[in-house]
C-alpha cells in the first residue's frame, strides 16, 4: 500500500489570522510568468465557471471542459433560494465568527474549522463582487439590498434574486467567464465529457474527454487540473440534481489515486414535490425560503382523508414549530427531514399516496397578502402549480424530503489540492466546509468562495517551482495510453447488447440506496446493500443495451458510463456508511439516536473525516482519517428548541 | 392516455432528416413531456431502436436545454412555460402531437431534436459582461439600485438562453435574447460605463449570425420567462443613442 499522509495544511496561528496570513505564506506567480502556465479546469458551474475566469484574469492560460452545450447551463443555475454572507446589513448580530459558528454547529461538527472560517470571512466579498458584476439582487424601496432568512441561523444573512439566485449568480460567473474566452485567456470545449484523469509521476497533468458530438476521444494537458464537477445525488436516481450531474469526473480521479472522503454525508432537503408515478425522472425541489413564510403540518388524526381546507386549526400538528419552538420551521435541513419521514412512517402523511405533508402558506396570505406572497415565492407557486395542478394559493402545498445534495467529495487541502498533487477540487465535488449537514444558502457561498477567492489565491503555491516546465505533450505515452483505455472502455460498454436499459440499472441501484443508505440507515440494511450492489454491477456488465454507436452524439452511451461509475461509487458510499457507528448530521444510523429520536454522535470515536483510497477492488478501499480539531468551537449537541 | 407523435429524426447535422411515428399507448397525464419521450425512448431501445437524443437537463425549466417545437410551437401549448415543464394533462387522449427541433440558420441541428446554441454564447462573449476582475469591488451597499430598476433588471434577466425567441421568430431573429442580456445589464448603475460599447458589440455580433427583427412578436409570446418586447425597444434606443453618444463626455447626461 502507498504511503499516504494525509496533511491538510491547516495554517498555524488565531483562526481569525489564518487565511490572511497564508495568502502572504504562499508562493506566488509573477504576473508576466503567468501565461507560461496552462490550467485544466472541468466543469462550468459556480466553482468552475468562477475559478476559470478569476485564473484567466490574473493570466493563466485555462481550458474549459464542459458536457454542456453552454457552460450557463451547469446545474448551479438552479439553485432557487439565496446566498449568505455575513455582511450584518439587518443590524441583527451577525459576524464572520457567527457564520463560521452556524456553519460548523450545522455541519454537526464533522467540517474542517480552519477551512469554514475561511468561507464566512470570503463570503463578504462574494457578495460584493456579484453585486460589481450586476447581479440583480433584490433590493430595498432605498436601493440598499434585501436579505431573508434560512434554515439553522437565527439572523438574516441570505442574499436572494427572486426564486432564481442560482441563476443570476452562475450568469454571473459565466458572464466573467465569456469575458475571458473573448480576450483568449480561457478556451472553452462545451459537450466535452471527462472520461479519466492523467497522472505523471504522481502528479495531475491532463484528462482525457470525449467530445459528445463526434465521439472523438481527446487528450488535454496542463500544469494542474481542476475538477468542478459538483456532486454525487444521483446515485439515488431520484434526486433534485439534474439528469446529466454524475459522478464520474471525482470516481474516476479516485481511481487514479485521489482519496474519496465522507461519502456517506449526503443531504435530504425537505421541501421538495413528493414523488408521483413510477414514470417520474427527477423531483422538484421548492426552494428552503418557502419555509419563512410556509407552516408545515400535518393532520393530527392518522389517516386523515379529509382534504387539507376541511381541517379545523385545532385537528392540525404544526410538529416542527411544537418540537423546535427556537426555530420552528426554520430548523436545518437534517432535522426538517427527518420530523417529515417520522411523520409520514407514522401514518399521518397526505395526498394521494400518503407520502408527502403540508407546507401552507394561508396564514401569510392572510398577514401579507397575496401580493406580496407573489413577490416573494411568485415563480416558485407557478413551478409547483404546473407540476402537480394544484393551487398553492388556495391549498396548502404538499412536500416531502428529496436527495439533494452531497457534503462528501474528494479529500482536499486547506489550499483545496487533493492528496494528487496538482489535483485541485473545488465547490461540491470537494468535501471539506460542510461537514454532515450543509446549510441552506452556503452551496452557493462555497462554490464562488472556492472558485474566485480561494483557488486563485493557493495556486500559485504548486505552480510556481514549476517555472520553466512546460506541460506534458498530449502526445505523450500517459496520454496515449489514457486515450486508447477510455476508447476501449467505450467499445466494451457498446459491446454488452444485453437486454436491459441503463435507466433500468440506475433505477434499480437508487432503489437499493435510497431504502439502505437514505434518511435512516442501519447496519442490517447496509450489509444487505453491500451484497446487492455488487450483484447489480455484474448484472450491467452482462446485461446493459445500449443502442447505437460511438461517432455520434450518443445519449445511451453517455449514461452508460456513469451508471457503470455509480454501481462503483454507491457501494463505497455504503461502505462508509457502515464503517461510521454514529449518528451525525445527514447520516442518520438508527442504532445511534437519542430517546427524542435525534441524531447521537460519538465524538470520541468519529471526529475525524473518513477519506477512502481505491485498491483496485472495491470491496477493499483503504480508510485514512484525518482527525478534526476544534480550538474554537466548543463540542455540543445540536439544539434547536 | 394514448398519444400519437410525429417526431423529426436526423442522424447527423450534415444527413437528411426525416418524420417518423411513434405511438405512446401507456402515458399518464401526470408525466412531463420529456418523461413522456423517456418512456418512448425506453421502448425504441427494447425493440432494438436507436433512442431520439433531446437535449435536457434540470427539468425544472431554468437551465434552458430542452427546446422542441411541439405542433409548430416552440415550447408547445402551454405560454410561459418550458418543454420540461409541459405536462401531458394539457393534451387529449389520442392527440396527435408533432414535434421538431428548432429551425433556424444559426441553430444547426446536430442529431434528431439537438440543435447547437453556441451563437448565443459568442453574443454573450462579445460584450455581455460588466468588467469586474474579482477582487475589485467595493462593499455592495455602496452601489444604490432603486427598488424598480433592480426588479426590471431581474425582469431581463430571468432569461434562460433557450433560443425558443429565434425558434419562434419567422425571421429567425435574436432580438429578445440579445435585448434580455443587454437591458439587465445597462438598467444597472454598475453597467453604465460599458453601456454603449456593450450595446454596438453585441448588436453587430447578433447580426453576425440571425435574421433581423420586424416586430412579429412572437418571440415574446413563445418566450417561456415572458421577456417582454419592450426590452427590444431599450435596445433599439441605445443602439441609435450609441451611434452619436460621444462616449468621452458620457458621464454628462
Amino acid at each position: 500500500m502507498s504511503q499516504i499522509n494525509l496533511d491538510s495544511k491547516i495554517p498555524s496561528g488565531p483562526i481569525e489570522d489564518k487565511w490572511t496570513n497564508h495568502k502572504f505564506d504562499v508562493k506566488l506567480v509573477n504576473p508576466s510568468n503567468r501565461r507560461k502556465f496552462s490550467i485544466v479546469v472541468v466543469g462550468s458551474g459556480l466553482a468552475g465557471a468562477s475559478a476559470a475566469a478569476s485564473l484567466g484574469e490574473m493570466g493563466y492560460h485555462v481550458q474549459m471542459l464542459t458536457y454542456h452545450d453552454s457552460p450557463r447551463r451547469a446545474h448551479s443555475i438552479a439553485a432557487q433560494g439565496g446566498i449568505n454572507g455575513a455582511k450584518n446589513y439587518r443590524n441583527d448580530g451577525d459576524s464572520v465568527h457567527r457564520l463560521f459558528y452556524d456553519t460548523i454547529k450545522g455541519g454537526d461538527y464533522r467540517s474542517r474549522e480552519a477551512n469554514v472560517h475561511r468561507l464566512a470571512e470570503v463570503s463578504v466579498n462574494i457578495i460584493d463582487q456579484c453585486v460589481a458584476q450586476g447581479v440583480p439582487f433584490a433590493r430595498e424601496y432605498g436601493g440598499l439590498l434585501d436579505n431573508r432568512s434560512f434554515g439553522g441561523a437565527q439572523v438574516s444573512r441570505t442574499f436572494y434574486a427572486r426564486g432564481q439566485t442560482g441563476q443570476q449568480l452562475l450568469l454571473g460567473a459565466y458572464q466573467a467567464l465569456s469575458h475571458q474566452i473573448h480576450l483568449g485567456n480561457v478556451e472553452l470545449f462545451h459537450r466535452t465529457e471527462m472520461l479519466d484523469l492523467v497522472t505523471h509521476e504522481g502528479r495531475a497533468v491532463g484528462v482525457v474527454a470525449r467530445n459528445l458530438i463526434t465521439g472523438a476521444v481527446q487528450s488535454f494537458s496542463g500544469h494542474a487540473v481542476v475538477l468542478a464537477t459538483g456532486g454525487y445525488g444521483n446515485v439515488f436516481y431520484l434526486s433534485t440534481n439534474a439528469m446529466n450531474s454524475n459522478a464520474s469526473a471525482t470516481w474516476r480521479a479516485h481511481r487514479k489515486g485521489a482519496l474519496f472522503a465522507n461519502p456517506c454525508f449526503t443531504q435530504i432537503h425537505p421541501t421538495c414535490i413528493p414523488a408521483g408515478d413510477e414514470f417520474q425522472s427527477k423531483l422538484t425541489l421548492m426552494s428552503e425560503s418557502l419555509r419563512n413564510d410556509g407552516r408545515i403540518w400535518v393532520p393530527t388524526e392518522f389517516g386523515d382523508e379529509r382534504s387539507a381546507a376541511s381541517i379545523p386549526e385545532s385537528e392540525r400538528d404544526y410538529y416542527l414549530e411544537r418540537r423546535y419552538p427556537a426555530f420552528g420551521n426554520l430548523v436545518p435541513r437534517d432535522v426538517a427531514s427527518r420530523a417529515s419521514k417520522r411523520e409520514v412512517d407514522s401514518g399521518r402523511g397526505v395526498g394521494p399516496l400518503k407520502n408527502g405533508v403540508y407546507l401552507d402558506f394561508a396564514a401569510s396570505i392572510d398577514r401579507l397578502g397575496e401580493e406580496t406572497v407573489k413577490e416573494r415565492y411568485g415563480n416558485l407557486f407557478q413551478m409547483y402549480e404546473r407540476i402537480t395542478g394544484e393551487d398553492p394559493y388556495k391549498t396548502p402545498m404538499r412536500i416531502y424530503p428529496a436527495v439533494h445534495y452531497t457534503m462528501g467529495g474528494l479529500w482536499v487541502d486547506y489550499n483545496l489540492m487533493s492528496n494528487v498533487p496538482g489535483l485541485y477540487v473545488l465547490g461540491e465535488a470537494n468535501f471539506s466546509d460542510h461537514g454532515a449537514n450543509r446549510l441552506g444558502a452556503s452551496a452557493l457561498m462555497q462554490g464562488l468562495s472556492d472558485g474566485y477567492f480561494v483557488l486563485p489565491a493557493t495556486i500559485g503555491d504548486y505552480l510556481a517551482p514549476q517555472l520553466g516546465n512546460s506541460a506534458l505533450g498530449t502526445d505523450e505515452p500517459v496520454f496515449v495510453e489514457a486515450q486508447s483505455q477510455v476508447q476501449e472502455r467505450v467499445k466494451s460498454l457498446l459491446a454488452i447488447k444485453g437486454s436491459r436499459s441503463v435507466d433500468w440499472f440506475h433505477r434499480e441501484l437508487g432503489k437499493i440506496v435510497w431504502d439502505n443508505c437514505g434518511m435512516a440507515r442501519s447496519k442490517e440494511g447496509l450489509e444487505k446493500a453491500l451484497v446487492e450492489i455488487p450483484t447489480l454491477r455484474q448484472e450491467f456488465y452482462n446485461d446493459v443495451n445500449i443502442m447505437g454507436h460511438e461517432e455520434t452524439i450518443n445519449q445511451s452511451l453517455e449514461k452508460a458510463g456513469r451508471v457503470a461509475d455509480f454501481l462503483e461509487f454507491g457501494e463505497l458510499m455504503c461502505r462508509d456508511a457502515l464503517d461510521r457507528e454514529e449518528s451525525c448530521g445527514g447520516h442518520f444510523r438508527v442504532e445511534h439516536q437519542t430517546e427524542e429520536g435525534e441524531a447521537l454522535r460519538d465524538d470520541d470515536q468519529f471526529a475525524h473525516v473518513s477519506a477512502y483510497e481505491y485498491t483496485g477492488d472495491t470491496a477493499q478501499p483503504v480508510l485514512h482519517t484525518e482527525k478534526l480539531e476544534f480550538e474554537s468551537v466548543a463540542f455540543a449537541q445540536r439544539s434547536y428548541k | 392516455m394514448q398519444v400519437n407523435l410525429k417526431i423529426w429524426r436526423q442522424s447527423g447535422p450534415d444527413s437528411p432528416g426525416a418524420f417518423h411515428n411513434y405511438e405512446v399507448p401507456n402515458a399518464s397525464p401526470d408525466m412531463s413531456f420529456l418523461e413522456l419521450m423517456d418512456v418512448l425512448n425506453e421502448d425504441l431501445q427494447t425493440k432494438g431502436e436507436e433512442p431520439i437524443a433531446f437535449d435536457h437537463d434540470c427539468r425544472e425549466g431554468i437551465c434552458g436545454s430542452c427546446a422542441m417545437m411541439i405542433n409548430g410551437r416552440a415550447h408547445g401549448p402551454e405560454t410561459g412555460t418550458t418543454t420540461c415543464q409541459l405536462h401531458m394533462r394539457k393534451f387529449a387522449d389520442g392527440a396527435h402531437i408533432t414535434v421538431e427541433p428548432w429551425r433556424a440558420g444559426a441553430f444547426p441541428v446536430i442529431r434528431d431534436l439537438c440543435v447547437d446554441r453556441s451563437a448565443f454564447d459568442r453574443i454573450i462573449e462579445s460584450g455581455g459582461y460588466i468588467t469586474a476582475p474579482t477582487g475589485t469591488a467595493p462593499d455592495a451597499n455602496l452601489i444604490l439600485v432603486p427598488k424598480e430598476v433592480a426588479d426590471s433588471a431581474m425582469d431581463a434577466a430571468a432569461c434562460i438562453g433557450c433560443g425558443a425567441c429565434v425558434a419562434a421568430c419567422p425571421n429567425s431573429a435574436a432580438q429578445l435574447f440579445t435585448a434580455a442580456k443587454l437591458s439587465h445589464l445597462n438598467l444597472l448603475p454598475q453597467g453604465q460605463p460599458e453601456r454603449y460599447k456593450r450595446t454596438v458589440s453585441m448588436v453587430n455580433e447578433m447580426e453576425r449570425w440571425f435574421g433581423s427583427c420586424t416586430n412579429h412578436g412572437e418571440c415574446s409570446a413563445a418566450c417561456p420567462k415572458e421577456i417582454s418586447l419592450d426590452f427590444i425597444a431599450m435596445m433599439n434606443r441605445d443602439y441609435v443613442k450609441a451611434q452619436f453618444k460621444q462616449r468621452r463626455f458620457a458621464s454628462q447626461t
